[in-house]
């Protein structure tokens, strides 16, 4: 049997959680705790602490791996961990708080140091009212013109499909481009 | 009991609010990545404050203040260079160079400045010697630690934003191409102006950093402001390395397996 993997990060309560169960064909595997900060709990009351996994089998010989990183910094120990020999990764980010668009970048750039793979950002809660535009996300989070960023909506399967299928597009795309 | 540690676990904006709470007398001393500092205090006063082996001598200190000349400073430096600070302080009252209050504010912009270099500091070990005080020959002042206790905690805020601005000065910067961005068009400060003049992608942050002599914060906050007005933007280092693929993401070494595999990964993907 092989393997692949992918990793799904991004800032504390982004949606990577629900991400990888909208796909997942096992229930995700989730080391969830209770919120211990006040100011955490606001927005919601477990969180992610060593990590999701989730499973998509292809065939009989190939299985997909999701992973997804705890958000909230002090966790990010496991970050490295995690991103060692991943195909690509998503960043998750809530369009609709952006004062979490600042810690969304840099772990962007921590998870491009860590392993230099593709990667598309993946503009969840794309349905909230308050969720801002893409073209603002960009700008907010000085993306290249040429990263992806895609809407999302955790919660949706084919949103969710969309996504997933970009960061493959790329991965291909690179494998030819160094072919 | 004793006080040391790291700055990683005690900021220099904590070390002043705690000797100053408890006022304290002594040298604080502080072994940071490069140079020592060492900050003495009476009371929970500042006294006096020094980095490194820089000449922080009183004509050195008078001439960085623009108290004295260039030949001033240089006829104090061959004629009275035995002296000590405080025989030369009463000799420049004396002779009507400066008044004591001259010299006392220019000692305090110095140590005051000394202190504030050292809110850049993010790694080290301190220690407060109780017993350790200034060289005799040295002149102390008696400064309020509150003031620079407040601007330390102002430029923690401002270090943390412009690190996670900034988070790596591994990066390079280039001009933006949008319509409107021309420099000849925005009034920039020298530091700005020297910036400007090393960006390109070939250079990295840190380079320039160098080039120009500024420290971390100083750099961060030029580029911070720039790339605010939108005149610049961060870029990968010419030469960095590009996303890639590398075998160890797939089970198998064999470049058109690999490629299979993400081709049967799609397929699957699209029919869930």
């Amino acid at each position: 049997m092989q393997t692949v993997k992918m990793v799904v990060t991004g800032p504390f309560s982004s949606g990577k959680t629900q991400f990888i169960g909208s796909v997942s064909e096992i229930d995700v595997v989730a080391t969830e705790r209770k919120i211990s900060g006040e100011g955490e709990k606001q927005v919601k009351d477990a969180t992610t602490v060593a990590m999701d996994f989730g499973r998509i089998t292809v065939d009989e010989d190939l299985v997909l791996y999701l992973f997804g990183t705890p958000g909230q910094k002090r966790f990010d120990f496991m970050w490295e961990i995690l991103s060692e020999g991943m195909l690509g990764f998503i960043v998750m980010i809530d369009s609709s708080r952006p004062e979490t668009f600042r810690e969304a970048r840099s772990i962007l750039q921590t998870f491009r140091a860590y392993a230099p793979t593709p990667y598309v950002v993946a503009a969840n809660k794309q349905d909230m009212e308050d969720a801002w535009e893409l073209e603002d996300m960009r700008n907010a989070l000085r993306l290249d013109p040429n990263v992806k960023l895609l809407p999302c909506v955790a919660t949706d399967l084919k949103s969710v499909k969309s996504v997933l299928l970009e960061l493959l597009y790329s991965i291909l795309a690179e494998m030819e481009a160094g072919a | 009991m004793a006080l040391n540690g790291n700055l990683r676990d005690f900021t220099i904006t904590q070390l002043l609010n705690l000797i100053n709470l408890a006022s304290k007398t002594g040298t604080l001393i502080i072994e940071g990545p490069r140079e020592t500092a060492e900050i003495s205090f009476r009371e929970g006063k500042l006294a006096y404050a020094m980095i490194g082996e820089k000449n922080n001598n009183l004509a050195g200190i008078l001439y960085g203040a623009k108290k004295l000349s260039a030949s001033q400073y240089r006829a104090i430096q061959q004629r009275a260079g035995h002296v000590s600070d405080k025989e030369l302080g009463l000799l420049l009252i004396n002779a009507g160079y400066m008044t004591q209050q001259d010299i006392l504010e220019a000692l305090q912009k110095k140590f005051s400045s000394v202190v504030r270099q050292l809110f850049t500091w993010v790694e080290g070990f301190f220690r407060f010697d109780k017993q350790k005080m200034p060289p005799e020959d040295r002149i102390n002042v008696r400064l309020d630690l509150e003031n620079l206790i407040i601007e330390g905690s102002r430029q923690l805020r401002e270090w943390e934003q412009l690190q996670d601005e900034i988070p790596s000065l591994e990066m390079a910067l280039k001009f933006t191409d949008r319509p409107g961005a021309d420099l000849k068009n925005v009034n920039l400060s020298v530091e700005e102006w020297r910036v400007v003049s090393y960006i390109t992608p070939k250079n990295k942050i840190s380079q320039i950093a160098k080039a120009t002599k500024m420290d971390d914060m100083e750099i961060r906050r030029v580029i911070y402001g720039l790339i605010q007005a939108g005149l610049v933007e961060i870029t990968k280092p010419e030469g960095a390395v590009k996303p890639m693929i590398k075998d160890n993401m797939f089970p198998t070494q064999d470049k058109a397996e690999q490629k299979s595999l993400v081709n049967r990964l799609i397929n699957r993907i699209s029919s869930i």
